[in-house]
């Protein structure tokens, strides 16, 4: 028993800067296979991650137990100290403040130009007037778009409404960003350009976590790599690289 | 909330009621139709409890005595009467002023011919109801007592008035409690039409962190936009027709202003402005929270 608890004890210190864990972790739909079966990962504050795989290998899933959209069917995920399966449903939106969120297929809001769609989320935390014509040109004008501010999003190409996205999801300054194939529907100069800027925010202290099929960049960054298949870790290299899918 | 976080949620029911402008305007016009009645409906009633009310202070019970009765026997009786709860008033009229109340009703100049008053045993007790339903049991009283002659009923029997009355008010009110209920439900549809056109933007919401009540309250608010609205419209169109009625009315019948007297609109107002916007923004409210409590769950 005292053996156990010492184990233990090690452990918790060796993975003390852990922002992210994920502890033997098994999440099943109502139907099929697990989506995920039986992931354990760490994560530290302010790493930069790549997560590639075939499709269908469990990281959208494992994305969305991120950020507690789903929660584990079995094991236990713990973001910033929060043990997200025991999380109240009151609490979820106070935690989620602490994400940011970039999706694939961007998620403006098409009837809303790019400074109110930049500003929503700022007024959704109930962020002053003054707070948010503050915030908001800076963070635009990070991600280049502070010419474009008065445009309709959807007279903007695919590279500029992921850099909208991404300004949305950076204006409340989040502790992490977690982004699901934010390049899937960009051409690689674009592609290129996007991948910079969440580097850019990773040194400035965000924890990155990045979804991605993009070869080509994930073998030029050389950043962690953390490769699945069939909701299985089977690659979790630092500096890594893409693995083949019949690897 | 902030100032600046409560406008914007004002703002965004604003913008989901553009956004399915059909839906919010069939909910618009059932509460108005339905308010509109109602308001029909209560001016009907009060007009007609006003009517009933000036018709119950004139209605009256007249006693006329034995020959030869003094006069101090009918103050007597007078004193008796005026003790009883459902009496309201008792008027004294003598003999003489018997008289010349009927000359000046009914002879004119040619009451001239006359020099004893022919209506020597005419003197009367007048008896006014405060309740005119207790009108038989204070004949049935009246009779019992000693010197009495004839006991006069008036002819106005104002339970007529009170029954037509009641039912307008009780077919008025089921009609009025059928189209709540077919506004509720429309309010209803039109937030979870809302909710629908929205998904995406609740789900960006949820994503950022926003809460429950942030998500939620621009529905609600939708729900009582559309509330008041649908109270003031009908509102405006009563005032019109009230006062083009009233008008009319008074015209048409001059001759029967004394029973037909019908009320200032600033009286009928004062209570219908505050019960129409409390009926309209509380179908507002309930319809579009009980919808959004089973479509929302955030
Ligand atoms: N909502 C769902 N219901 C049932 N099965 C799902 C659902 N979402 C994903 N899956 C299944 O879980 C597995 C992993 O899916 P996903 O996490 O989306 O993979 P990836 O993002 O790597 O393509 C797939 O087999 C997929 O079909
Ligand atoms: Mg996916």
């Amino acid at each position: 028993m005292e053996k156990v608890l010492r184990k233990k004890k090690a452990q918790r210190s060796a993975y003390d800067d852990d922002i992210i864990t994920l502890d033997n972790v098994t999440k099943s739909y109502a139907v099929g296979k697990p989506a995920l079966n039986g992931v354990t990962l760490h994560i530290k504050k302010g790493e930069f991650v790549f997560i590639v795989g075939d499709s269908g290998s469990g990281k959208s899933t494992l994305i969305k137990l991120l950020l507690r959209e789903l929660v584990p069917s079995e094991g236990t995920i713990t973001v910033m100290g929060h043990d997200l399966g025991r999380m109240r449903h009151r609490n979820i939106p106070k935690f989620r403040r602490n994400l940011g969120i970039v999706f694939q297929d961007f998620r403006l809001l098409k009837d809303r130009n790019v400074y109110e769609n930049v500003a929503f989320a700022q007024r959704i935390i109930q962020k002053s007037s003054r707070e948010i014509r503050k915030n908001v040109p800076s963070i635009l004008a990070t991600v280049g778009l502070a010419g474009k501010y008065k445009s309709k999003v959807t007279q903007l190409s695919g590279g500029e409404q992921q850099r909208v996205a991404l300004a949305r999801a950076m204006v409340n300054k989040p502790t992490i960003l977690l982004a699901d194939e934010p390049t899937g529907n960009l051409d690689p100069g674009n592609s290129w350009d996007i991948m910079k800027l969440m580097e850019q925010i990773n040194e400035n202290g965000t924890t990155v976590i990045v979804v991605t099929h993009n070869r080509e960049i994930v073998n030029a960054m050389h950043k962690r790599v953390i490769t699945m298949k069939k909701g299985v870790v089977i690659y979790d290299e630092e500096e890594g690289e893409y693995h083949d899918e019949d690897e | 909330m902030r100032m600046s976080s409560f406008f914007f949620t004002i703002g965004q029911g604003f913008k989901s009621l553009k956004r399915n402008r059909w839906y919010t305007l069939a909910s618009v016009a059932t509460i108005s139709a339905c308010l509109f009645l109602f308001g029909v409906f209560y001016s009907i009633v009060t007009n007609f409890q006003h009517v009933v009310k000036t018709a119950e202070e004139g209605v009256s019970v007249t006693v006329f005595f034995n020959e030869g009765t003094t006069e101090d026997i009918i103050l007597a009786t007078k004193a008796l009467v005026e003790k009883r709860p459902e009496v309201r008033q008792v008027v004294y009229v003598s003999a003489q002023e018997a008289w010349e109340g009927f000359k000046e009703d009914y002879l004119g100049e040619y009451a001239d011919g006359f020099t004893e008053n022919p209506l020597e045993d005419s003197a009367n007790l007048q008896i006014y109801l405060s309740d005119v339903s207790m009108q038989p049991a204070l004949v049935t009283y009246l009779e019992s007592l000693s010197d009495i002659r004839l006991v006069n009923k008036s002819e106005v029997t104002a339970s007529t008035l009170v029954g037509v009355n009641s039912l307008i008010a009780y077919i008025s009110l089921g009609i009025i409690a059928i189209l709540l209920l077919v506004s509720i439900f429309l309010i209803s549809n039109t937030v979870t039409i809302g909710i629908s056109v929205r998904k995406e933007e609740i789900n960006i919401m949820k994503y950022i962190g926003a809460t429950d009540f942030f998500v939620r309250a621009p529905f609600v608010i939708e729900g009582i936009i559309i509330g008041i609205i649908g109270s003031i419209i009908p509102l405006f169109i009563i005032y019109i027709i009230y006062n083009k009625t009233a008008v009319y009315i008074a015209e048409r019948f001059a001759m029967l202003n004394s029973i037909l007297d019908i009320l200032p609109v600033g009286t009928i107002f004062e209570a219908l402005v505050p019960i129409s916007v409390l009926i309209g923004v509380g179908i507002g409210f309930l319809g579009s929270v009980a919808t959004v409590r089973k479509h929302l769950h955030v």
